[in-house]
């Protein structure tokens, strides 16, 4: 039988603070394969850790501010050190462009197989595409609460001035919005607003 | 004239001006162009927006097209810098503790010494000084170089340089992860009101002159896109002669603080839009009359010789060939695009497109096709000069 050398694992940091986001995308890499994987939550240490990990890969969000400081490290690297980093890989655009699209950026030691790499990029897009859609369904969620409150309040600003029902308040809100085309919680809140002000 | 949707990435600070007054002033729109402003968290996330066309120009930090152009950084991508947006206008300042030792060693908090100022910056520390500047490839980190350079250290060697971009900057300096800061305003201010920081020196008490931001764009779109090339710079251009004038600079302060560019109080924008520094918390006040300039002087012009010092600096510093890199950095600088598409407006345009950088100690009336420039200072603190021909040796 033949043993094939093995390559050591890849090592892999992944730099994110939120603990839901980074467990989604450290999962993604374990089913993609066998991985050494560091979470680097604490963003004002980032240099000091990456330089003592020694990364062979480092998956960032594109909009981290950090991400300035891992480009110093990938510059500062002379030649006695081990060359760090370089934006994806080079010579694939499309998965350069995949990844900024997922929001991720990834930098990537100088000189690893694209062979060896291409498999942790492919599954680390697909978890940053859901963690962004999650960043958005929540964003959603929460300005749809914000909404039906100030909406509710306005209601309850009609149903006292005017003695209507909850239902007569509704109907003249959207008959309201409808006639000047506006969103219906633009007239809520302008209507809140008002009373706020003639408190 | 046709409607035209640009892009063009910035990151907040008082010096994004030009591009936010093209947008709120209607510059942008007699251009026929509808401005759309991004407001970027990085000066990584800018420039890759920028490569990968999700916007069609920028904001950008002087040296950083040239260091592109150079192959250094990211996505190596050909980045041309069409214009100059602003010169000047970094801060240095320190952090309380390290004020208060430089005190004590006898420093008199003078806000114009840089010479004195640098000593006993660098003798009131025992260890690597902590620095933080936004971007390994800013005009902050060439002139902190040139400046502690000059006087004895070696730079960046001596240094713990650390990156931080500009809005963080008060944070981390609050935070005790850093000495001492150059930085973009209105962040060095904020350090002061936020983070107990004390404003020590302008960035133009080292070079009085500096290039800080350009108009950048990829050099393939600007080839193909000559039309939207010369609109986008005639607005930027009006933009930046609207700012120029002082009696404009309050309503630009209120613009500017809004929540969807810099989201910070006016008075603090004040500060350097009306050079009138305070540069402690207990409100210690420093007129600083050449802190920015946006227009004066022919501040927009992109010298070719501003291209080859940046080059020529980084070069040395990553021991790249000096002469190939000057020709790199000079070609990204495009004064010939700037000739032909602003000729138009009756704009001054100086004889040469290269000068001896740091040659002038005094305003200086120089040739140009109407006869009315005047140039300088542009000295650099240690009184050198940079000849940008290519047979000068290094000095």
């Amino acid at each position: 039988m033949n043993v094939m050398p093995m390559a050591p694992k890849l090592k892999i940091a992944v730099v994110e603070k939120d603990v839901d986001r980074s467990r989604l995308i450290v999962d993604g890499l374990c089913a993609a394969g066998d991985f050494d994987i560091t979470v680097l939550g604490d963003e004002a240490t980032i240099s000091r850790r990456l330089a003592s990990i020694e990364p062979d890969v480092v998956l960032i969000d594109v909009a981290n501010p950090s991400r300035d400081a891992l480009e110093a490290l990938s510059i500062a690297s002379g030649a006695t050190e081990r060359p760090v980093a370089m934006f994806v890989d080079q010579s694939d655009d499309e998965t350069t462009r995949a990844a900024i699209e997922a929001g991720m950026s990834a930098y990537v030691v100088d000189g690893l197989s694209p062979s060896r790499i291409k498999p942790v990029l492919d599954a680390a897009i697909a978890r940053f595409h859901m963690v962004s859609q999650m960043r958005s369904e929540l964003a959603a969620v929460k300005s749809a609460l914000a909404e039906r409150k100030t909406i509710d309040r306005a209601k309850g600003l009609l149903m006292q001035a005017r003695g209507v029902s909850e239902d007569e308040a509704y109907a003249l809100l959207r008959k309201t919005a409808m006639d000047q085309g506006r969103k219906v919680v633009d007239v809520a809140q302008a209507l809140v607003t008002a009373a706020d002000l003639l408190k | 004239m046709s409607h035209l949707r640009l892009h063009c990435g910035f990151v907040p600070l008082v010096d994004s001006a030009p591009m936010i007054v093209a947008r709120e002033l209607g510059f942008a729109q007699e251009e026929g162009i509808d401005l759309v402003l991004v407001k970027m968290p990085s000066w990584s996330a800018l420039r890759d927006s920028l490569v990968l066309g999700q916007t069609e120009a920028a904001h950008m930090l002087s040296p950083v097209p040239v260091a592109m152009s150079l192959g250094l950084g990211g996505l190596p991508t050909r980045i041309d810098a069409l214009m100059v947006l602003s010169v000047n206008g970094n801060v240095i300042g320190v952090s309380g503790a390290l004020a208060a030792t430089m005190r004590k060693g006898g420093w008199t908090g003078s806000f114009h010494d840089p010479v004195g100022t640098g000593q006993h910056m660098i003798r009131a520390t025992d260890r690597h000084l902590r620095v933080g500047v936004p971007y390994p490839f800013s005009m902050h980190a060439e002139l902190l170089y040139l400046w502690l350079g000059a006087l004895g250290l070696s730079t960046p060697g001596e240094l713990d340089v650390r990156t931080v971009p500009p809005p963080h900057m008060p944070d981390v300096m609050a935070a005790g992860e850093i000495d001492a800061f150059c930085v973009g305003e209105p962040w060095g201010s904020t350090a002061v009101e936020n983070a107990g920081a004390e404003l020590v020196l302008p960035g133009a008490a080292i070079w009085s002159f500096a290039p800080e931001k350009v108009l950048a764009a990829r050099h393939g779109w600007v080839e193909e896109n000559p039309e939207a090339v010369g609109r986008l710079m005639r607005c930027l251009a009006q933009a930046a002669k609207w700012l120029s004038d002082r009696d404009n600079r309050a309503m630009a302060g209120e613009i500017l603080s809004r929540e969807e560019y810099l989201n910070i109080p006016n008075r603090i924008i004040d500060r350097a839009l009306m050079g009138r520094i305070v540069t402690t918390a207990r409100g210690l006040q420093a007129e600083a009359p050449n802190l920015l300039h946006f227009n004066a002087k022919a501040a927009n012009f992109p010298w070719r010789s501003q291209g080859a010092w940046i080059a020529s600096q980084i070069a040395r510093r990553l021991g790249l060939d000096r002469k190939a890199a000057m020709e790199v950095g000079k070609a990204c600088f495009r004064s010939d695009l700037y000739r032909t598409n602003l000729g138009k407006l009756g704009i001054d345009m100086p004889g040469a497109s290269e000068k001896v950088e740091g040659s002038l100690d005094h305003a200086e009336a120089v040739a140009s096709t109407r006869g009315s420039l005047v140039l300088g200072p542009d000295r650099f603190f240690d009184g050198s000069v940079f000849d940008p021909s290519p047979d000068q040796r290094p000095v």
